[in-house]
């Protein structure tokens, strides 16, 4: 039955996309919680402004990447922005109006329910001010349909630390947590060291992992890798999104991790598709639905 | 040989913490300017065993300097040197880079480290 659904989905969701099921919740025992399925859509680093030829469509990719989404026959319960919602730029002034077209993009999309993150080249530069005035708070709970949900901000401080204040924060969050309560994190930057000479690492991410161990159902989604990344700390799995602007090569792939070549295609491109039940299932949306 | 390497070691972070006029006499003393989005120069070589003391400030705003390799990250603030003394003790090409977000060009900001055996 399950699976039935599973492959009715893929089917509606009208992808050949790579899925990636994932055991999460392993903890769980099968009959709790049954029929509070759901699935979310997760957005990325969408650099609302850059312009150059790591992507020459990048005025248009986000837009393409929204009516996608809202051709999604089952919509999404809710939709979250992983940070890097605009490209930086020293300007405050045009900083808000990336800021205030990237809102109006995103406006477009059928899903009301959407929830925004900062990424370095949003709040590294004013700590998070701009992003504040336009989406809110840069770190927050809010809990659906079971599930507890944690954004952390680990780019407001340019030194891409989470902070002991922020610690302390979630230190409080997750005491009022059962070990087997189901926790999704979302954050922007990888929290454990993926690959530290591209300062793919959060300065202090070890700690909110150690904070988060003592809770045995526990997946982080993040971004700002710009591509597909699957990695387990302990029992905590940890999935990174492709980005809407340009992919980054594979961790060590290259000397250097400057963007890959652009193909009009944009294969390395893409939103994704999570549902979450008694496991957790990753399809990976393109920009645009192929026929 | 060993316990020379030490002794200079020793010496070269006694001056480089204490006096900076003898400081600058220092055969391992490298400078490295940073600025918005590079460093200058962005290789250095050194050898494999002796001490090094970087010399690193900046031209415009905060910048960071991180080598994962040797453990190393520090803050460089405008207006100030800041010293920092090791002793690579492996040959090779090693990286270092910028982990203080600066603008648009802070990923390219970066340069290598060469030791020679
Ligand atoms: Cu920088
Ligand atoms: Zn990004
Ligand atoms: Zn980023």
């Amino acid at each position: 039955m399950q699976h039935v659904e599973r492959r009715d989905f893929l089917r509606l969701a009208g992808v050949a996309g790579v899925t990636f099921t994932a055991g999460l919740f392993p903890h769980r025992q099968a009959s709790a919680q049954a029929g509070n399925d759901f699935h979310f859509v997760q957005f990325s680093d969408t650099h609302w402004g850059y312009s150059g030829p790591a992507n020459p469509d990048a005025e248009h990719t986000l837009e393409k990447a929204v009516a996608t989404v809202n051709g999604l026959p089952k919509q999404p319960d809710f939709i979250v922005f992983t940070g890097d919602l605009t490209h930086t730029t020293d300007d405050g002034k045009e900083r808000r109006n990336r800021m205030k077209r990237f809102r109006e993009i995103v406006s477009a999309l059928q899903v009301k329910d959407v929830r925004f993150m900062p990424g370095e080249h949003d709040a590294s530069l004013d700590k998070g001010e701009a992003f504040k005035e336009f989406f809110g708070d840069t770190h927050y709970t809010f809990d659906h349909k079971g599930v507890h949900f944690i954004v952390l901000d680990n780019v407001s401080d340019p030194a891409a630390k989470l902070g002991d204040e922020q610690l302390a924060w979630l230190a409080a969050d997750l005491k009022q947590r059962k070990p087997d309560d189901k926790i999704i994190v979302f954050t922007h930057r990888p929290l454990f060291d993926l690959k530290p000479d591209w300062d793919w690492t959060t300065a202090d991410g070890a700690k909110a992992i150690e904070l988060l161990m003592p809770y045995q159902n526990v997946v982080v989604f993040y971004g700002h890798i710009h591509q597909e990344n699957h990695h387990t700390t302990g029992h905590i799995e940890h999935h990174a999104a492709k980005s809407l602007i340009f992919p980054l090569p594979a961790p060590g792939s290259q000397p250097k991790r400057t963007p890959l070549p652009y193909d009009a295609a944009m294969p390395g491109l893409g939103t994704r598709d999570v549902d979450v039940g008694q496991k957790i299932a990753v399809v990976e949306l393109p920009v645009t639905k192929k026929g | 040989m060993k316990r020379r390497v030490l002794v200079a070691l020793l010496l070269g972070s006694a001056v480089g913490g204490v006096v900076r006029l003898e400081a600058a006499e220092q055969p391992g003393e490298i400078k490295i300017s940073a600025k918005k989005f590079e460093y200058h120069p962005n290789k250095v070589t050194v050898k494999a065993g002796q001490p090094v003391v970087l010399v690193l400030t900046s031209e415009d705003r905060i910048h960071g300097f991180k080598m994962p390799d040797f453990g190393l990250r520090t803050d460089i603030v405008p207006g100030q040197e800041t010293r920092v003394t090791f002793t690579p003790d492996k040959p090779g090409n090693f990286s270092f880079f910028c982990d203080v977000f600066c603008g648009d060009g802070h990923e390219d900001m970066e340069g290598t480290l060469v030791v020679e055996a």
